[in-house]
Formats: structure tokens, C-alpha cells, sequence
């Protein structure tokens, strides 16, 4: 069973959110895919069990000895990635059309280590995560990578739980996919709402299905109850109304998942909405 | 001046803080954001241009094909294929790199366009604004910001960029001669902040810290700033009363308190890039 | 005729893998003369296109059936214009979902039939 958790917006508490439900679920895997700011590690004392090199892509690299300076490689670039035969590796794209002119092949392309990627053994379940180069590319396939790395410890009644980045473009393309259902985590507000279009628009695209969540949501309840009709119109259900709880922050700030609180109206809420999710997941228990 | 606004985390205040700057300073607004583009929610102008954002895909001309594979082989994204009787273009793979063209010797592929995109211009008080907006479905945002930076006019501008640290950040970043750093005062905050910091000095721009909803106490990331030497542009206080008129998508500095911050946040930033 | 059948290991026992483009290994069975060889499979190295990359590969060997879970529609599109048939199968041993295949059992993956891949 995999659940992955998105947004649209950023900072809407997706990361809180998958910390409190994999705290209350079973036996659960994290993938960690908001893998330009990945904060969900942080929550846990953790023991790297493993720790690969990722290739994201491939730059072009010209061998100065065989070069002539022709600037044949200058002039089919299309991306500009290359002047007075330097190439510029935060521009070139790896796609090899300067390989293919050079009179002197001079210029080859080399895999391009992008990100350390890990396995976390926590208390509760492993996470597969990564730590990205800054500036770097492919992290769509860096996505796949953490999901495909962690798969042989799923288990029968295991969930996977992705916490995914903002955005709807590769990465988050790649943290749909191949998912039994996907959590809109949303705030009450116009760009929040315009926000959950988009990505319900990207993940109507998919098999799977789609539960919403609107957190913070006593912000402004009008916005709140513009969602929920919005919701209901799409036919979609939402699982869960979390209200602003200064605890979250200090949850953050003390790196203590919100189920650790008591007396927080947010967690109490997160489990009023596990219950909910379950009962629309399966019968069975997660 | 270009000026680049970024976080690394997500929600933190880049479009709060770019847009009302905008504003207070009279200069000129892009959401680069080209995923979940929200600045003009806030600026609400009046739209006078908008155009397209195409892609180039190769189409391969059967009666020239002799199916050597050559235009498969070569490229890196596998967005061409050859399937026994014919080779299939996958376009959303395409990057537009021309390698297939250059390796066939029959001269069977041309190019064709598909749309991915939009670049909306308008202005609002005689702020200049400008979005891209990437079509829901495409993967990659790139080729749209390069387009929407690519376009612009030799002007001033404060640059609303993508959360995050990779790649689209870093093309919007290529255009920018100086940047903000905006986060909160959070664990997470600071832990993407650093990584944004990491980003931005890759460009040997001059930048600086703005900390949205802050706590107004000494806290983590005042300490990094004054730790390691960055200069802290200023604050905006968290308040309820902010939140609620984000929500409502209305701008900060059109009350009153929220005005004289923003004033101070503009003399400090004019002072620091000696605009 | 070749039978490709995409597998989480390189021997008959090993359990086929329901997914297409990031399997670790094709297992490949030539019925003429009732041997395989084992293809690591390069989609595993691709982002996206992985299942463009897999049946690629597969085309190059002149595999003419494909036994896995799903495809999707990007490899799917291929695997159709390559005259390839394919077919879907539980988490089996590679030797059992063989077996399936030639009593019939197996049924065959059609664009309606992809249950949580790739985009509609």
C-alpha cells in the first residue's frame, strides 16, 4: 500500500503530517522525496544503514589535448552550455550533440554524481532519502531511485509512506506514479486553493485516488469551507481538518514528530483523519 | 539589478516578501515559479500580453527512415525508440537537443512543436509584472523559466523563484546579479536555508537574509546569521492578522503596519546593493 | 520464439518482478532451444523512460512475448508498435510464470489494463 503525500504549495505541513501518520500507522517505510529540501530525517534518530552514489545525469567534458578550438561544439549547443570550448556544467544538459560533431572527439560524457543516497534505520521503520547536490538535475529520477531502493523491505499489510515535494513537475510526477492513494495537504487560502487544483488536475492524470486535508484550516474559515466545496464538487473526499496548533511549531523546533504532544488539538485531529483514511484505504487495520 | 528570491523550504514567504517589495520599491515582478506561480493573486494586474511556451519534438519522416536506430542510440533521455517497423517519439521525454537530427544520415527528422507553457505580462500601478506558467503534466519547468527570463526587458526586477535547491532554482539564479534568502525561524527553515546559502555562493552574488514570521526573540537563525557573517536585511513579525490577509490574497503593505516594514526592508536592501 | 519475463533475480527460481521498467533483470527464454539468458535491465539506470529503455532492450534480443506485471504506457506504446505481446503474472517464480504462460493462463496486458501506472 503506498500513500504519498503532496501539496501543490509548499510549506502546507506535508512533512508533519507524514511524520504524525507513520507514528500512528503499523508497519511503515518513509521515502523521503522533497528531495531538494529533505527535512522528514530530521524527525528521528537515525542510523544510516546504507549510503550510495547517485549518477542524476551526464556532463559533457572536453578533453583539452585533443581539442583544436573549432567551436563546431560552441555552435550546436543548444543550451548555450559551452564557450571557448569550456563547458559549463550548471547549464549543459548532458545530451551528447557536442560528442557527435566533434571533429576530433574530443568531448565524451561522464556520468555526473548528483546525490548521496540513503537508508535510515529509525525506531519505527526505515527511511529512504537523499541529499542533493545544490543546482543539480534529475531529481525526478533521483525520486524513482529512493522509491525503487526501499521496495525490498516492504512488507504484506506494510505501508509506504512518501512525503513528497511542492511543486508539479518531474519530481513530484515521479512521487505519483504507481501509488494506491495520494493526501492533497492544503491551507485555506487562495493560493492554496489555487495550488490544489493544479496538482489534483496532475494527479487525476494517475490510477490513483486522492484524499484531501486541509490543515490550519481555522485560519480562515471561509476559505476553508471554499475548499471543501470545491472538494465536493470534484467528488473528493476530505479525510482531515487539522486546526493552527502553536505545537506543531515546537514539534518542529524540538524535532519531535506531533504525536508526542499531548493536548494538541493538531494531533488529536491527524488521528481523527488516520482513522478516516483507514476506513476508506481497506478493512484492514494499517 | 536582478534580484533573485529564494528559500530552499517551501511556504516560507517568497511571494509575501517579492511581491511587497515590488511594490514599496516600484520595481518590476516575475513569478518564476512556473509550477504553482501565486504572485499575481496578490498583485492582481491587468494582463496585456500572453503567449505560448513551445517545445520542439522530432518527427521522423518514414519515406527517409531506413531504421538504422542511429537517432535512438543517441539519445540520452529516450525519447525516441525504435519499435522493429518504425521509430516512436515519446515528446514529453524531449529535450529539445537536436542530437537525433545530427546523427541521421538521411536526413528523415524534422521538428515540430508542442505547447508547454504560458508567459503572461502585465502591469499594476506601473510595476511591471510577469509569470510563466508550466502546462500541468509537463515535467519540466526549465525550458520555461529560461523562456520567461529569456524575454525580459533590460529593467530592474525582483526574481519569485521556486522552492527548493535544484535545477529550477538554479536556472532562474543564472539571471540574477544579487538574491534574498527568505525562511522562517524553524528547524526546517534553517536546515534548507543553509542549503540555499550553499546554492547562492555558487554564483558569487552578493546576498542577504530576510526571516518572514518571525518570533521577534533572539533564535536559530539569527545565531547562523551572526555565525557566520550574513547579512540580515530585517524581519517581518509573524502575526495571525498577516496570515489572514495572505489568505485572503490581499497585500501586506497596503495596511498600514505592514507599509513601514516593508519601507524598512527597502532602504535596507537599496543600501546593501548600493541601488 | 524469445519469452522475456522481468525478474527480481538471474536463475529460473527466482520470483518474477511486477514491475517492467525498473526490474533488475530480464530473464530471456528462447523456446527453440529451450535456453535463457539473464539482461540486466538498463531502464533501472534511466529517470524517466525507463520503460521505454527496457523494451528497447528487449527489442534488440527479438523477444517476441514479455511476462510482467504491468506496463506502462509509454512502454506499452512500444511494445505494441514492435508487434510484442504481453502478458501479466503474479510474484511467481520465473519458471512457474513460464509454465502459466504456456497452458494459457496468463492474461494479456492491453492499455485498459494498467492498473497504477504512468499517465491516463
Amino acid at each position: 500500500m503506498v500513500i504519498s503525500v503532496l501539496s501543490g504549495k509548499g510549506g502546507t505541513g506535508k512533512t508533519t503530517v507524514v511524520a504524525a501518520l507513520s507514528e500512528l500507522a503499523k508497519k511503515v517505510i518513509k521515502v523521503d522525496c522533497d528531495v531538494d529540501a529533505p527535512n522528514l530525517y530530521l524527525f528521528y534518530q537515525g542510523r544510516d544503514i546504507e549510503k550510495k552514489d547517485f549518477y542524476g545525469g551526464k556532463k559533457a567534458q572536453i578533453n583539452g589535448s585533443l581539442c583544436i578550438e573549432c567551436d563546431i561544439c560552441e555552435e550546436v549547443c543548444k543550451f548555450g552550455a559551452i564557450k571557448n570550448a569550456m563547458v559549463d556544467p550548471f547549464t549543459c544538459e548532458g545530451c551528447g550533440a557536442c560528442t557527435i560533431v566533434c571533429p576530433r572527439k574530443a568531448i565524451s560524457l561522464e556520468d555526473e554524481k548528483t546525490a548521496d543516497a540513503f537508508l535510515t534505520q529509525t525506531e519505527k521503520g526505515i527511511i529512504s532519502r537523499a541529499r542533493m547536490g545544490v543546482g543539480s538535475e534529475g531529481s525526478g529520477k533521483l525520486v524513482t531511485y529512493l522509491r525503487r531502493n526501499v521496495k525490498r523491505f516492504e512488507e504484506d499489510n506494510g505501508i509506504t509512506m512518501i512525503d513528497g515535494s511542492p511543486g508539479i513537475g518531474c519530481a513530484v510526477i515521479a512521487s505519483i506514479t504507481d501509488t494506491n492513494f495520494v493526501l492533497i495537504i492544503t491551507e485555506p487560502t487562495k493560493s492554496g486553493l489555487g495550488d490544489l487544483k493544479r496538482i489534483l488536475e496532475l494527479a487525476e492524470r494517475f490510477e490513483t485516488q486522492v484524499m484531501v486535508c486541509i490543515n490550519k484550516y481555522d485560519i480562515n474559515q471561509e476559505m476553508s469551507s471554499q475548499i471543501e466545496d470545491f472538494a465536493k464538487e470534484q467528488k473528493l473526499s476530505v479525510v482531515g481538518k487539522i486546526p493552527f496548533d502553536k505545537k506543531v511549531m515546537e514539534s518542529v523546533n524540538s524535532l519531535r514528530p506531533i504525536t508526542e504532544f499531548r493536548d494538541s488539538p493538531a494531533r488529536k485531529a491527524i488521528e481523527e483523519m488516520w482513522i478516516c483514511m483507514n476506513r476508506i484505504m481497506t478493512t484492514k487495520d494499517f | 539589478m536582478k534580484v533573485a528570491i529564494l528559500s530552499g523550504k517551501g511556504g516560507t514567504g517568497k511571494t509575501t516578501v517579492s511581491t511587497n517589495l515590488a511594490m514599496t520599491l516600484g520595481v518590476s515582478y516575475v513569478d518564476c515559479d512556473v509550477e504553482e506561480p501565486n504572485g499575481f493573486i496578490f498583485l492582481n494586474p491587468s494582463i496585456q500580453k500572453c503567449e505560448d511556451v513551445f517545445a520542439e519534438y522530432p518527427i521522423i519522416d518514414r519515406e527517409k527512415c531506413e531504421l538504422c536506430g542511429a537517432c535512438a542510440k543517441v539519445c540520452q533521455f529516450h525519447a525516441l525508440a525504435k519499435a522493429g517497423k518504425e521509430i516512436v517519439a515519446f515528446e514529453k521525454l524531449c529535450h529539445d537537443c537536436g542530437a537525433c537530427k545530427l546523427v541521421c544520415k538521411t536526413g528523415a527528422i524534422a521538428y515540430t512543436k508542442r505547447s508547454i507553457g504560458k508567459l503572461e505580462s502585465g502591469s499594476v500601478k506601473d510595476v511591471n509584472c510577469y509569470r510563466g506558467i508550466l502546462n500541468v503534466g509537463e515535467p519540466m519547468a526549465v525550458p520555461v523559466i529560461r523562456r520567461l527570463l529569456g524575454n525580459l526587458p533590460e529593467e530592474d526586477h525582483f526574481i519569485d523563484c521556486p522552492p527548493g535547491t535544484s535545477c529550477n532554482v538554479e536556472s532562474a539564479l543564472k539571471y540574477a546579479t544579487a538574491a534574498i534568502l527568505v525562511t522562517e525561524p524553524s528547524e526546517f527553515g534553517l536546515h534548507d536555508l543553509k542549503m540555499a546559502v550553499e546554492l547562492v555562493k555558487l554564483f558569487k552574488i552578493p546576498y542577504g537574509i530576510i526571516i518572514n514570521k518571525d518570533d521577534e526573540k533572539e533564535n536559530i537563525v539569527k545565531s547562523y546569521c551572526r555565525e557566520n557573517k550574513i547579512l540580515l536585511y530585517g524581519t517581518v513579525p509573524y502575526s495571525m492578522e498577516a496570515a489572514a490577509f495572505y489568505s485572503k490574497g490581499m497585500m501586506l503593505c497596503d495596511d498600514e503596519f505592514h507599509k513601514r516594514i516593508f519601507d524598512q526592508l527597502a532602504n535596507k536592501i537599496k543600501e546593501a546593493f548600493a541601488w | 520464439m524469445k519469452i522475456a519475463v522481468s525478474a527480481t533475480g538471474q536463475n529460473k527460481e527466482s520470483l518474477l518482478d511486477r514491475r517492467f521498467g525498473r526490474c533488475d533483470y530480464f530473464l530471456v527464454f528462447d523456446t527453440v532451444t529451450d535456453d535463457f539468458k539473464v539482461i540486466g535491465n538498463l531502464g533501472v539506470a534511466s529517470g524517466q523512460g525507463a520503460g521505454i529503455a527496457a523494451a528497447s532492450q528487449l527489442i534488440d534480443e527479438n523477444v517476441s512475448i514479455i511476462i510482467t506485471g504491468n506496463l506502462g504506457p509509454n512502454a506499452y506504446e512500444l511494445v505494441e508498435k514492435a508487434e510484442m505481446k504481453a502478458y501479466s503474472c503474479e510474484e511467481i517464480p520465473v519458471f512457474g510464470a513460464i509454465e502459466r504462460f504456456h497452458k494459457n493462463q496468463l492474461p494479456e496486458i492491453n492499455a485498459a489494463g494498467n492498473a497504477h501506472h504512468g499517465m491516463k
